[in-house]
């Protein structure tokens, strides 16, 4: 197993955010985790690349215990951090963000170039020497994702990609994440979106409140319709 | 007002705008250090002290004039900067998520510790690095003679300038502090020790105060009080300017250097308030600096 989290624990300040949360990935999956809005989905991805270490519990890369160091180290390890939308560097242009993130794979290998990043996200290299602050929603979410790449990373944690996000981008993004996949990408994803994780991913999990309240493949999930009334519809 | 001749006008610009080059100098660590980890270094007066005093000491210590002056260029300021480094290693990196008033409290301490520090090493006197022969002199200028150290200074403050903007703008490093400015977090996230960036833009920015400290040693005297001094002036400059921006803080730098000299002039008595001055109408006008952003 690639990683794993074990009953993890996590606080903001007094505030217990994370009640036990446990969830696996596996080399080449693409897992999501879905859930409301303050469901803890955030926390999850943020509890495991360091940024909100748990109080209590486990998370092991292949293996071995990662909970407790630094953010850098753990990215160090080949985990790859996607945050919200929005957090580009601004006043950095789009190949000063890409070039800020560069680093070769744990291995080694730097399968992840400029250039290959601007075949795939044609749009940023017509924006390479603008200001990451002046571009779009859209793009600025492009140029998150490809700069967590240039880092070359075993497994990607990616948050919330299609928030806030107009239905035809959301769309972009998705054949994006598609073909990022068929690389051979591994890929925890967080989402609101249902449709658009469940067409990307082969496992979900369903966290509400802090814990996980489901597990199982996407056909499962689908097939069961009051789930998805319970933990995830908007009232 | 008295009637001065446009040619003594000229060359009080001149030495004004060396005193600016100094004054950038020390302005622009202070700047920098804000502008990364957002901690205003009340005793960033005091390094510069301390590379003045230190200059001094390494000059007498060559004690052969021409070779003095620039072991010192090389030695003081990278003195400064290795103290700026134990400085942060052992007490700025505590205060980077603190209030501002925890932060002032903690560098006003140390620019008392400083001064006394500076006190006992080398107590009261009044000293002065001695300069090169080419540097000592002094060239006509429209008939008037300006002295070769403040052209000098003149070449030396755009190069430092370019030097920190090539540095900024063109390398991988500047690119990284550049990205901690916007987000330390996601800079982490992707893998980059931000501690290290923190520790290495600290001893920059001391390394700075450490050089204009060295360059004033051998244009004016050395001696206690020269911290304080210093500090007014670098806050004014980047209150103008804007704390956090480099250009700021060049043209603040500038804009008091001239000034000054030109107010010294037409009014000695009065030159001083200039600074503070420009800077209450800049706060009053546009209370984040010519070149700054609002505050988040």
């Amino acid at each position: 197993m690639l990683l794993q989290v074990r009953d993890i624990h996590t606080y903001y300040g007094l505030s217990h955010i994370l009640f036990g949360v446990s969830l696996e990935v596996d080399k080449g999956e693409c897992v999501c985790l879905v859930g409301r809005n303050g469901a803890g989905k955030t926390t999850t991805l943020k509890s495991i690349i360091g940024l909100a270490p748990p109080k209590r519990g486990v998370v092991a890369w292949r293996g071995q215990p990662i909970n407790g160091r630094a953010p850098h180290w753990i990215a160090q390890q080949g985990i790859g951090f996607v945050p919200e939308e929005r957090a580009i560097f601004p006043n950095l242009t789009v190949w000063e963000n890409l070039d800020v993130a560069r680093k070769p794979s744990t291995t080694g290998e730097v399968r992840w170039t400029v250039e290959r990043i601007y075949d795939l996200f044609p749009r940023l290299k017509e924006r390479s020497n603008q200001l990451g602050g002046t571009l779009s929603g859209g793009e600025q979410q492009m140029l998150t994702i490809a700069r967590t790449l240039m880092g070359n990373p075993e497994l990607v944690l990616l948050d919330e990609p299609s928030e806030g996000l107009a239905p035809l981008i959301v769309e972009l993004i998705g054949e994006l994440v598609a073909q990022i996949k068929a690389e051979g990408m591994t890929i925890l994803l967080s989402e609101q979106n249902l449709r658009f994780a469940l067409r990307l991913s082969e496992r979900a999990y369903i966290i509400d409140d802090g814990k996980i309240q489901f597990s199982g493949t996407t056909q499962e999930l689908q097939n069961n319709p009051e789930l998805v009334e319970k933990y995830l519809a908007v009232h | 007002m008295p009637q001065i001749p446009i040619e003594s006008v000229l060359i009080q610009v001149l030495n004004g705008l060396s005193s600016g080059m100094i004054f950038f100098i020390v302005a622009s660590g202070l700047s920098l250090i804000f502008g990364v980890m957002r901690v205003i270094n009340f005793a960033h007066g005091s390094l510069y002290m301390l590379g003045a005093f230190l200059a001094t000491a390494v000059g007498a210590w060559v004690a052969e004039k021409n070779l003095g002056f620039f072991v010192a260029l090389l030695i003081a300021p990278l003195v400064v900067a290795f103290v700026g480094v134990v400085l942060e290693f052992t007490l700025f990196k505590r205060i980077y998520n603190k209030e501002h008033l925890l932060q002032l409290l903690l560098t006003y301490g140390l620019t008392l510790i400083l001064a006394d520090v500076v006190r006992i090493i080398w107590g009261g006197e009044i000293l002065r690095l001695s300069l090169p022969e080419f540097l000592a002199g002094a060239t006509r200028i429209m008939g008037r003679r300006v002295a070769n150290y403040n052209l000098a200074l003149l070449v030396v403050g755009p190069l430092i300038a370019f030097g920190l903007w090539f540095l900024l703008q063109r390398t991988r490093w500047g690119r990284i502090i550049r990205a901690s400015v916007a987000n330390p977090e996601i800079v982490s996230a992707l893998g980059i020790n931000t501690q290290w960036v923190f520790t290495g833009v600290f001893a920059l920015g001391c390394w700075l105060a450490g050089l204009g400290g060295m360059l004033i040693s051998g244009r004016a005297s050395v001696s206690l009080g020269m911290d304080v001094e210093i500090i007014v002036q670098a806050f004014a400059v980047v209150v103008i300017g804007g704390l956090g921006s480099f250009t700021g803080a060049l043209v603040g730098s500038v804009i008091i250097g001239v000034t000054v000299a030109i107010g010294t002039l037409y009014a000695p008595s009065t030159a001083q308030i200039i600074p503070f001055a420009i800077m209450a109408l800049v706060l009053i006008l546009r209370p984040w600096g010519l070149f700054g952003k609002p505050e988040r």
